[in-house]
């Protein structure tokens, strides 16, 4: 994995030298409103590029949790949906300017995911959700398997985008504009897609689907339409958080969207699995925790203590954060 | 008497099956890629079955088998070095902290001891969650085990990142052959009792199986610790085939490979998944092997093949079968000569009223 921000002197100096500091007034509580501080700008690095991070997973998450909303899937190829974005903001980039190919990679990503959904989920809607999950699988490795077939194997470069890859300087941090960018478009597009849900014919639509399939059929909704529609949206927010997530890297491989696509998968979960809400929440806590684990030097770890994070939080809450209570029919 | 005929049947098989591995070790080489078909085969039809236990015969969702095949095969490796070899093996951390070595066999089961103790620890929190909770829990404890096993600081036990070798492996077919056979009968013979049965009452309807006096949490528990030994048996034979293993490679997509050769043969069926495996190895490794290299008809370039295509039409393949034969090639039903007879007769039967018409 690509280093993004320099690394400090000696792995875990930084946790270190926190824990001997401890300010305490004698006699006193620990001075918390100085450890905070003193805790903040040794760590603000590694929290924005947390911020940063989890808008990203954020992004992808929501295709995750509307798809899983809706069709009770698990879209194993939404990872890879990512990845194939990035290659074709590479490809695309070669021959055109980023004016052309950024809209260029977005309408291709669309138009893919819903390809997928016509071609490997429509026909399998009356069987049970066990063989679906499995063609999400078997076109997760198709697509990986085709990305290893058209790059030949090899790490492709991915462009520089100006503007968001200058640099800026935010108190104690040097940090590409990307990491700024990010959580406030991921939170214009979450707005958007809130009112979109919440406040036009379509997003009825869909809130209605995910509450009854049956019913909703039965009622005139064309749930086909909205079907194509939340692979629509979430193959479009996937392509714009790939472009901010590989700006921060410098190539793509085939395998490049299967770590962040399951990160963004058990954000989904963590958050309760079906809530947009959830799903940001949830990517936000991985981002900044997976990040903050890394400035304290365990580097090792920073993937595995999402997993623990969530294991711990499903115990807790077996439905997630935010996610509705499974009641058993008998 | 078709209880019986079929056993006998399947013994017959099982023994011209040892006969022909016995030729095929005798005049293949031992490198060649046909062995490295069935080698795989044997070894990836024991994690199938294992996985199809908990899968397909319980219907518990899970997805940590590489997990699992990852601690059978580091308990194996770490275990079974010979002690002359570990200076060279644990360069980086001063030999290591095992300074003993234990036979090949008792490696073996250890390695499924092992991986079954960390199911059950794992199962006691994780196996109270459903369905997809229960799969993405599984998955992330797979994960943690793959970053737990690179850390430096276990480093004097696990090597880290580094892998371990110099344990010893089997150059023959005949032992994974025989190491998977002895499994997998025991998984069928698990499936046959009365465990079999309250694993199967669980997977079609846990409230009525609770009813009826299914104690759920004992019996889940169960399966998923049964389940994952085999997994590290068969992680064990995985690290010796490779000679060499390091905890990198058990990634996530090993897990989702398993999991479609699973479907692929048929959720419930043992046969299914053997018969799953060795066709999805044979067909991956060797028969669209010649789609990797170009090829002219003639004068003319065949279009497309080059490295890497080959993949490419095995995964549509995959495709068109998980599109097309929703329910595996075996569905939920086993390979046994009264089923043979039963399917003839059908297709008898159906030509005969097709000619009436």
């Amino acid at each position: 994995m690509a280093v993004r921000y320099p690394e400090q002197s000696g792995a875990g100096s930084l946790h270190n030298k926190y824990l001997t500091n401890i300010r305490t007034i004698p006699g006193k509580y620990p001075d918390f409103k100085g450890l905070l501080m003193d805790f903040l700008s040794k760590n603000l690095p590694y929290f924005l590029a947390g911020v940063s991070v989890g808008g990203q997973y954020a992004l992808i998450a929501i295709g995750y949790t509307m798809v899983y909303g809706i069709l009770r899937l698990i879209n194993f190829a939404h990872g890879d949906i990512f990845m194939v974005a990035g290659l074709v903001t590479i490809y695309a980039s070669t021959v055109m300017p980023l004016y052309l190919s950024i809209p260029l990679t977005i309408l291709v990503t669309v138009i893919l995911g819903m390809m997928i959904e016509r071609v490997a989920y429509k026909p399998l809607r009356n069987s049970p959700r066990m063989s679906v999950m499995i063609s999400a699988i078997g076109v997760s490795y198709l697509l990986q398997n085709l990305a290893l077939y058209i790059t030949g194997g090899l790490a492709q470069v991915y462009p520089t985008i100006p503007f968001i890859s200058n640099t800026v300087t935010i108190g104690s941090a040097t940090t590409k504009v990307v990491t700024i960018l990010t959580p406030i478009l991921m939170i214009v597009l979450v707005v958007l897609l809130i009112q979109l849900i919440n406040h036009t014919k379509i997003g009825m639509a869909m809130r209605s689907v995910s509450t009854d399939f049956e019913t909703s059929r039965l009622m005139g909704i064309n749930v086909n339409r909205v079907i194509s529609m939340t692979f629509i949206i979430g193959s479009f927010l996937a392509a714009v958080g790939s472009i901010l997530y590989f700006t921060n890297y410098p190539s793509v491989i085939p395998t490049s969207g299967g770590m962040p696509g399951l990160k963004a998968f058990v954000a989904a979960v963590f958050g309760g699995i079906g809530s947009i809400p959830g799903a940001v929440i949830g990517a936000m806590l991985i981002g900044i925790v997976e990040n903050l684990i890394k400035g304290a030097g365990w580097t090792t770890f920073s993937d595995a203590f999402t997993f623990v994070l969530l294991i711990v939080v499903l115990l807790f809450k077996p439905t997630g954060l935010f996610g509705e209570a499974a009641t058993d029919k008998v | 008497m078709t209880k019986k005929k079929d056993l006998i049947f399947s013994l017959i098989l099982l023994a011209a099956a040892i006969v022909l591995v016995a030729v095929l070790d005798r005049t293949l080489p031992q490198t060649g890629i046909v062995m490295t078909v069935l080698k795989k085969g044997c070894i990836y039809s024991l994690v199938a079955v294992s996985m199809n236990l908990l899968n397909g015969f319980t219907g518990l969702f899970s997805l940590g088998q590489a997990g699992f095949m990852l601690i059978g095969g580091y308990t194996y490796a770490i275990l079974t070095i010979p002690v002359a070899d570990r200076a060279s093996v644990y360069q980086y951390f001063d030999g290591g902290i095992v300074q003993f070595s234990i036979p090949f066999w008792a490696g073996l089961i250890c390695a499924g001891l092992v991986s079954a103790a960390l199911a059950w620890l794992i199962g006691l929190p994780v196996l109270r969650l459903k369905s997809d909770y229960l799969a993405i829990a599984t998955l992330g404890f797979a994960e943690i085990m793959r970053a737990f096993f690179q850390w430096d600081t276990l480093g004097p036990l696990t090597n880290g990142s580094n892998m371990l070798r110099k344990y010893p492996s089997f150059s023959t077919l005949m032992f994974p052959f025989i190491v998977a056979a002895i499994c997998i009968a025991l998984i069928v013979m698990l499936i046959n009792s009365s465990f079999g049965r309250a694993f199967k009452a669980i997977r079609d309807d846990e409230v009525a199986a609770e009813a009826m006096g299914i104690n759920l949490a004992h019996h889940k528990r169960m399966s998923f610790c049964i389940s994952s030994f085999f997994a590290g048996v068969g992680g064990a034979l995985l690290a010796m085939y490779q000679t060499t293993i390091q905890a990198q490679a058990f990634k996530s997509n090993m897990t989702y490979e398993i999991l479609l050769i699973v479907v692929i043969g048929g959720l419930g069926s043992v046969t299914g998944s053997v018969l799953a495996t060795f066709l999805f190895y044979a067909a991956s490794e060797w028969w669209l092997r010649f789609l990797d290299s170009p090829m002219m008809i003639g004068d003319w370039q065949v279009p497309l093949l080059r490295s890497g295509f080959r993949k490419v039409v095995f995964s549509v393949v995959i495709m068109v079968i998980v599109l097309f034969a929703r329910q595996g090639i075996m569905g939920d039903h086993e390979f046994s000569l009264s089923g043979l007879i039963k399917l003839f007769r059908r297709k008898g039967k159906g030509a005969s009223a097709n000619e009436q018409v």
